[in-house]
């Protein structure tokens, strides 16, 4: 095979795997710029991936809880608890960077939690996830009685609101956080082991792959990209707010299904989350510079969510 | 019944079916005979799958003609097929583990009272179709409690509990034990009585022989020829349905067996409470030990214990050092393979590419800095083992599930061939596997043994613990029965120590 009819198979792969997504994510496009002008605009397009990364990030976690066959519902709940972690950490007077990383390693030990409740309890992820959504939901509120907590840290909040080379710094760690994922699923062993035990947890189990263990640390990773979800988020609210990034998990595993990762499990890429977490934040955008509603957004996300998730389904039926 | 009974009842003539290019069957026929047996005996790929498919509405005959008592026979889905008078019970389980056996036997037909389903008389109507086949099974039971072996026999009841003209058991014995695989015979011959055609599918020569009164051979989806049972051997049979001449079934040993290799693998009284007790024996390099004993009889518990699935008291010695597995990646790392019984449930991840399944266990050696997996090297190796074992795949990307059963069995064989084990556990390395592959399949077991592997055999085919095994552990409800050799490896030794009559 030439180079070249190599790299037209590659496309033509990734156009079957992807097409159908991409296509939903352009027709949307499409509609906006219809119904308004200002839509289609670089200004409008920063917008639009700003308002997704907390989404998305979420997402790249809970792609590899999908994808392990599990489900993550408390990672709303773990955003809006690093927000709190942070606030709070300058409240004790810490720097940047040790407010970051006891972030950071609250939202470990809270996936950890999920994790080993879910591995070596034997409960399934749905309940435990269920159970520790509420749990972290009111730890939030512990240290201000429910209030939200300022945050003055310049470093911190320069996060959300300034830009490194043009960019904004908060695309940066999106791009960042997407290629790491990406590269750690599929080229590392690790990724490999997830694909496979979630594929077939016993015959994963049989070829000597610590299942366990895998569970715990990929629950981890979930709960790290939601800790630094968390962060983003409170960066650009100035603060951490006790009701931030509720129902997120609905939007992030919808981004992920979207995007192709199967509930079932074994099947799943970052860049297709990615894409599935763009159509949300183009949605989102597009249906606020229309001055819809929320209830109405509402029922229109709901069956977009359906109807892209059909038409990818039908797809790879026909395909066999 | 109705008039003489070696009338036609189901006549195929000329059927043929293309999926888009590919032609599974070309020009198929068979006449089916009421009363009688009738084996369909194929390699796997042959197009057994395929035709009855078709018969069970499933799938539509692209041309050609099917009759059914002189009707024209084109049902458009299974419950057509099973209106019109045709029962087919598929190899592949299909029961409800979280159901009684009453529940699934009469799945979609419960007795109802004001529209609720009628317990009492669920239970009593199963019953009656358990007792009248003479199961040993109690309906009540959730069939996730009941063995596979018991399972498959739910399955059969299911099964025949419609009022069948034609009857299709595919591989029914496959995951049978003897005496369970008689109490289906029994079943067989009882149909017989009552006028029923069977339409039988296995790869097992000696049943096919005892079983059948007509034996049609098909091969590449086209219509070899009839026989009478009385008119054939089993060696003028399997020349036909490969193609070629069998020399022998089991391939004679490679290297000189005389004087035993090293003890590679010395386990001692090694006990786990309820499942077995007191279990030793010893293996050495380039042996291959065979393990025989009924469903039941806990053959394969032990060697999940050895595996490091589950905890045993006893001593286990590798190499002459002691050691205790507390999972399976410590066992492979110390030079244990595992080809299991299941090999969709436990062998292989079907979604996932060929490449990936043979590369699954031998992951830790295909892993570079930082955790990459080093992907030339390992494409390499897999595709070593493609080629070594003749496995017939498009290529390393194509999905594990949609090869051949032979085929996706040498991918689970390969998977531990790549971790180079000094000991190999084979449970039923040959299950589902058509002559051919089988074969092949043990070649590769002998080349294993010639190399100094030492080699675990476990079998529910006698035939097949007897052609490859140096010496045999006959197990019986959880102890060693006996270990033979030599003069001592006869059918009727093992069967003896295996059903406990001998002591």
């Amino acid at each position: 095979m030439t180079q070249q009819t190599a790299a037209q198979a590659a496309f033509v792969r990734a156009f079957k795997q992807y097409g159908g997504i991409l296509l939903s994510l352009v027709m949307l496009c499409v509609i906006f710029s219809f119904l308004n002008p200002r839509f289609m605009s670089v200004v409008n397009f920063m917008n639009i991936l700003q308002q997704v990364a907390v989404i998305a990030i979420a997402a790249f976690g809970m792609t590899w809880v999908i994808l392990l066959g599990e489900i993550d519902l408390s990672v709303g709940s773990i955003i809006a608890v690093a927000g709190m972690v942070g606030a709070q950490c300058f409240a004790f007077g810490l720097g940047f960077g040790t407010a970051l990383a006891v972030t950071i390693v609250a939202g470990a030990l809270m996936g950890m939690l999920n994790g080993v409740l879910t591995a070596k309890l034997l409960l399934p992820s749905f309940i435990v996830t269920v159970a520790t959504m509420g749990i972290y939901r009111g730890l939030v509120s512990l240290p201000t009685n429910g209030a939200p907590a300022m945050i003055d840290n310049s470093t911190w909040t320069a996060i959300g609101t300034e830009s490194f080379l043009g960019l904004p710094i908060i695309i940066w760690v999106v791009a960042v956080l997407f290629v790491v994922n990406q590269i750690v699923l599929s080229k590392t062993s690790f990724g490999r082991r997830a694909y496979l035990t979630g594929g077939n947890r016993e015959a994963a189990i049989y070829s000597g792959i610590k299942v366990d263990r895998l569970k715990i640390i990929i629950f981890m990773i979930s709960g790290v990209m939601a800790a630094i979800s968390g962060v983003l988020l409170s960066s650009r609210l100035f603060s951490a707010q006790t009701n931030a990034g509720m129902s997120y998990e609905l939007d992030a595993i919808a981004a992920a299904v979207l995007g192709g990762t199967s509930l079932a499990g074994g099947v799943g890429t970052m860049v297709g989350t990615l894409i599935g977490a763009l159509i949300i934040g183009v949605m989102n955008n597009g249906m606020n510079m229309l001055s819809v509603p929320y209830f109405y957004q509402l029922i229109v996300k709901g069956l977009v969510i359906l109807i892209a998730v059909w038409l990818d389904v039908r797809a790879k039926q026909a395909k066999r | 019944m109705h008039g003489s009974t070696t009338d036609t009842v189901l006549k195929i003539s000329n059927v043929t079916k293309s999926f888009g290019q590919v032609a599974a069957l070309k020009s198929m026929r068979l006449d089916v005979r009421r009363g009688r047996v009738h084996t369909l005996l194929g390699e796997n790929g042959a197009g057994k799958s395929t035709l009855m498919k078709i018969l069970a509405g499933v799938h539509s005959a692209t041309s050609g003609e099917i009759t059914l008592d002189d009707q024209p026979y084109r049902p458009a889905n299974p419950q057509q097929a099973s209106a019109l008078g045709l029962a087919i019970v598929f190899q592949e389980l299909s029961l409800c583990n979280n159901l009684t056996v009453a529940e699934n036997i009469l799945a979609t037909r419960e007795p109802r009272k004001f529209g609720f389903i009628n317990d009492k008389a669920l239970v009593a109507r199963a019953k009656a179709i358990v007792a009248e086949l003479g199961l040993p099974i109690d309906v009540t039971e959730k069939v996730g409690n009941l063995s596979i072996a018991q399972r498959q026999l739910v399955e059969i009841a299911k099964g025949l509990s419609h009022d069948a003209k034609v009857v299709i058991l595919d591989e029914p014995t496959s995951s049978l034990s003897d005496s369970e695989a008689e109490i289906l015979f029994d079943i067989i011959g009882r149909l017989k009585n009552r006028g029923v055609a069977v339409i039988y599918i296995s790869h097992r020569m000696e049943e096919i022989m005892r079983l059948s009164d007509d034996i049609t051979v098909i091969r590449d989806g086209e219509y070899v020829s009839t026989h009478d049972r009385n008119d054939v051997t089993i060696e003028a049979l399997i020349a036909l349905m490969v193609g070629r001449r069998m020399e022998e079934i089991y391939p004679p040993p490679i290297h000189d067996r005389s004087t035993p290799g090293a003890p590679v693998l010395a386990v001692e009284r090694l006990t786990r409470d309820e499942e077995f007790a007191d279990i030793s024996f010893t293996v050495g390099a380039g042996e291959i030990l065979g393990f025989f004993g009924l469903v039941g009889s806990g053959r394969s518990e032990v060697m999940n214990a050895l595996f490091g699935m589950k905890n045993a008291n006893g001593t286990v010695r590798l190499d002459g050092k002691e050691v205790r597995f507390r999972s399976p990646a410590e066992a492979i790392a110390r030079g244990i393979g595992f080809v299991t019984e299941n090999r969709k449930e436990e062998g292989l991840v079907l979604g996932h590419s060929v490449g990936w399944n043979i590369s699954m266990a031998a992951l830790p050696d295909f892993t570079g800095p930082f955790g990459f997996t080093r992907a030339g090297a390992e494409r390499k190796a897999s595709a070593a083992e493609v080629g070594r074992l003749a496995i017939k795949t498009h290529s390393l990307d194509t999905p594990a599930g949609s090869l051949s059963g032979g085929n996706q069995q040498k991918i689970v064989l390969a998977k531990w061939l790549l971790t180079r084990p000094k000991v190999l556990i084979l449970d039923e390395p040959t299950r589902g596997v058509d002559v051919g592959a089988k074969f092949e399949i043990y070649k590769i077991i002998r080349q294993l043994a010639a190399e100094g592997t030492a080699i675990l055999l476990i079998s529910s085919e006698l035939p097949e613990v007897l052609g490859m095994s140096d010496r045999v552990v006959v197990m019986h409800e959880g102890v060693v029965g006996a270990t033979l050799a030599g003069t001592d490896l006869t059918p009727e030794t093992i069967m003896a120590h295996a059903t406990g009559f001998q002591s």
